[in-house]
């Protein structure tokens, strides 16, 4: 065997560790994007008072398999009229974006693929580039629905980054630092999410806006514009579309979860929780998110366009603004400012 | 150097296959960005010429062109029929007969508003009303089915009464399911009714003063709404209405938040008229006891001869109504839904004109969506309760 690791040159083999990690995140990951549509179905059945997918395989296991294998069956149509380069590279884009944000996400101590300093402003450029996929998307499809959908989703994103930014900036004033393992080490104290309870609000609900979820599904807006940016897609390509929603999702929640409820620390530091594993209570705590998400789905009726804007220009952003003043005020006041 | 660019607003068609065109709705908007220039309903793609087709066929065989008007509230469009013909007839059906088509036509109110509540939910975007409703109509679906064995189309409703007794047991199935329904309302309004974000999205969308609601003529709760207190019910009392207690709730701004809390209240009125209904329900026979004009029963044919030619003639001849005229309208769950029915002496109406109560509403749709923006649009037209069977006809 070290004979065979002697064989492989060097940085061969560092490519090839590489390679492995992205494969040890991706698959679970994709795994977890399946799993996420079957579980969404079936905690709206539960409290649609129905039983959500159930035929295929055991508690319907198998759905999303077979969802898989009837979308990757049919036609990709292309609309006349379309720009066919941008109209197939969107849903790519979309979706690579949404899987690229992981390389620095941390599933436990020192389990992270790439440690880089800047890791949350990586985070944060990545999921704001999210935003091109869906306005090329609705550009290139050459047709009305589509093309409100783009705008929705164009006004929306943005208004939303500038609160997420405030409210990372927040983080970063009682951390000191932006590698998201730095970030989650300060929380063994105490989860951010005690402190910062109004931010963390702020956060989950901009979270909400920035994946395009219930309420603020509004650049899908089902019943207004039909299905929005993606109305013209079929097929792998809107599949792809539909991978990059749920992979977001739970990159929000991973987000969240790594500000806010202190990534994968135990919540209490005493023996029965030290003794699972840190990425366990990093997945349990994304999966709790992601109730969340599904669970306000259920609940709430769709923000109108205006009304989302207002919520976050005229509520969020001065509020998240304030909070920012106040922390880096008291972290002065009381000498408490990380060194 | 000032160029003048002249924004022009652009059009979309809005249905007939979209999720919120309640049918086959095609509503051309002129857009600007968002905000809505003008709208123009198109109609007809369901039309069917119901009207004409009446014209061809006996009294009795007229009765089902009413389930498929407005078939999420079938029995209501019967009632009218029946009372029309009735009426030219110069009969009035048993005291039986009476109360059961009330309680079917407040069953039917039922459907109709939980069909419109939940849609309209949906419209806004709140998903989850509409799968707790559907459960509960399908309980009263079932209803329609032990009644006549047909869940939609009824033709359950003749004139001169109904086609047949209530099923035993079926008056304590009801009341029993009428003494849990009030806690369905109070799940639906758990979800909808303080809402910040469904009251953001219908609080003073698609307002049409009182004036302006008559002018366009509205009935039914979208008139309510708007302030009048006006129900064919109470104001010209039909069949067994006159002995029953219930209240007329009416709106104040008549906005769409006004048309949703109009209905949810008028379901829980017509809880209350349904066990009154029951409760008062005399017995006696369902439908008139003349054999002209409705059908002996089967066992009788079976031993009296002069049974068997009456059931022939009825149903191949079909009766006579004596030439004469009569405008009959009725309160049905979406307005006045009326019949101006002409009959010339003959087994067959000469004319039989509908009034639809959703046509009307519909053609306020410009009225009422210009200056608002698409998304509102869709919330009016989730409130004014649209069905394209009975406005296509």
């Amino acid at each position: 065997m070290s004979s065979l690791i002697n064989l492989i040159p060097a940085p061969l083999w560092h490519l090839i560790m590489i390679v492995a990690g992205i494969l040890a995140i991706m698959v679970p990951l994709l795994v977890g994007v399946a799993y996420l549509t079957w579980a969404e179905r079936k905690v709206l059945g539960a409290m649609q008072m129905r039983k959500g997918p159930n035929v295929v395989g055991p508690f319907g296991l198998f759905q999303p398999f077979a969802d898989a294998l009837k979308l990757m069956t049919k036609e990709t149509i292309i609309p006349a009229g379309a720009n066919r380069l941008l109209f197939v590279a969107a849903p790519m884009l979309t979706f690579a974006l949404s899987l690229i944000a992981w390389a620095v996400v941390p599933f436990g101590e020192g389990l992270v693929l790439a440690d880089i300093n800047v890791g949350m402003l990586y985070l944060f450029a990545i999921s704001s580039l999210g935003v091109y996929g869906i306005i090329i998307a609705g550009w290139a499809s050459n047709s009305k629905y589509p093309f409100l959908g783009a705008l929705r989703s164009a006004a929306q994103m943005v208004s939303y980054e500038v609160s997420i930014g405030f409210v990372i900036v927040t983080v970063l004033l009682c951390v000191g630092s932006l590698n998201l393992t730095a970030i989650v080490k300060a929380q063994e104290g105490m989860w951010f999410f005690i402190p910062l309870f109004p931010m963390f609000i702020v956060f989950f609900i901009s979270g909400l806006a920035e994946t395009n979820r219930s309420p603020f599904d509004i650049p899908e807006g089902e019943s207004e514009i039909v299905a929005g940016f993606f109305v013209e897609y079929s097929s792998m390509a809107f599949a792809l579309f539909f991978l990059g929603e749920y992979a977001n999702m739970i990159l929000m929640s991973g987000m969240t979860t790594i500000l806010f409820l202190g990534g994968w620390l135990p919540p209490i530091a005493i023996a029965p929780f030290t003794w699972v594993p840190g990425p366990i209570w990093f997945i349990l705590k994304i999966c709790v998110c992601l109730f969340v998400f599904l669970w306000v789905r259920a609940t709430f009726p769709r923000y109108r366009y205006d009304q989302l804007m207002r919520l976050g220009w005229k509520v969020f952003l001065p509020f998240s603004l304030a909070w920012v003043v106040l922390t880096a005020g008291v972290l002065v006041a009381f000498d408490w400012v990380p060194k | 150097m000032t160029a003048e660019v002249e924004i022009k607003s652009h059009t979309m068609n809005f249905g007939p296959q979209h999720p919120a065109a309640h049918g086959v709705l095609r509503l051309v908007l002129e857009l600007n960005g968002e905000v809505v220039e003008r709208a123009d309903p198109h109609i007809g793609l369901l039309h069917r010429g119901t009207e004409k087709l009446i014209e061809y066929k006996t009294y009795m065989q007229a009765v089902p062109y009413f389930d498929r008007l407005d078939y999420v509230a079938p029995m209501c469009q019967e009632h009218t029929f029946a009372l029309a013909t009735e009426k030219l007839l110069g009969i009035t059906a048993p005291p039986r007969g009476q109360y059961i088509r009330v309680l079917f036509a407040e069953i039917s109110r039922i459907l109709n508003h939980i069909l419109n509540i939940t849609t309209y939910a949906i419209d806004v975007g709140a998903i989850t009303p509409a799968l707790w409703g559907f459960e509960e109509r399908e309980k009263l679906m079932e209803f329609h089915e032990a009644a006549c064995g047909a869940r939609l189309h009824a033709n359950y409703f003749r004139p001169g009464g109904v086609a047949k007794d209530l099923p035993a047991g079926l008056a304590e199935q009801i009341m029993k399911w009428a003494e849990g329904f009030p806690r369905f309302v109070d799940d639906i309004e758990g979800l909808l009714t303080e809402n910040r974000i469904f009251k953001q999205r219908t609080v003073d969308i698609g307002v049409i003063s009182l004036a302006d609601a008559h002018a366009w003529g509205f009935s039914g709760p979208c008139l309510r709404a708007s302030g009048a207190a006006w129900d064919l019910r109470k104001a010209e009392p039909y069949d067994a209405y006159a002995e029953m207690d219930f209240d007329i709730p009416i709106g104040k701004h008549g906005d769409c938040y006004d048309r949703y809390l109009v209905r949810i209240a008028e379901m829980r009125e017509s809880v209350k008229i349904i066990r009154q209904a029951i409760e008062k329900m005399p017995g006696g026979p369902v439908k008139v006891n003349d054999r002209k004009i409705s059908p002996p029963p089967r066992a009788e044919m079976k031993r009296s001869m002069e049974a068997l030619i009456h059931h022939f003639k009825l149903y191949t001849e079909g009766y006579h109504v004596p030439a004469g005229e009569t405008y009959t309208a009725t309160e049905a769950p979406k307005g006045e839904f009326a019949v101006y029915l002409i009959a010339d002496g003959s087994n067959k109406p000469y004319r039989c004109k509908i009034r639809a109560p959703a046509f009307a509403h519909l053609q306020a749709m410009d009225f009422l969506s210009r200056g608002h923006m698409l998304a509102d649009a869709v919330a009016i037209i989730g409130s004014l309760d649209i069905v394209f069977g009975e406005i296509d006809r």
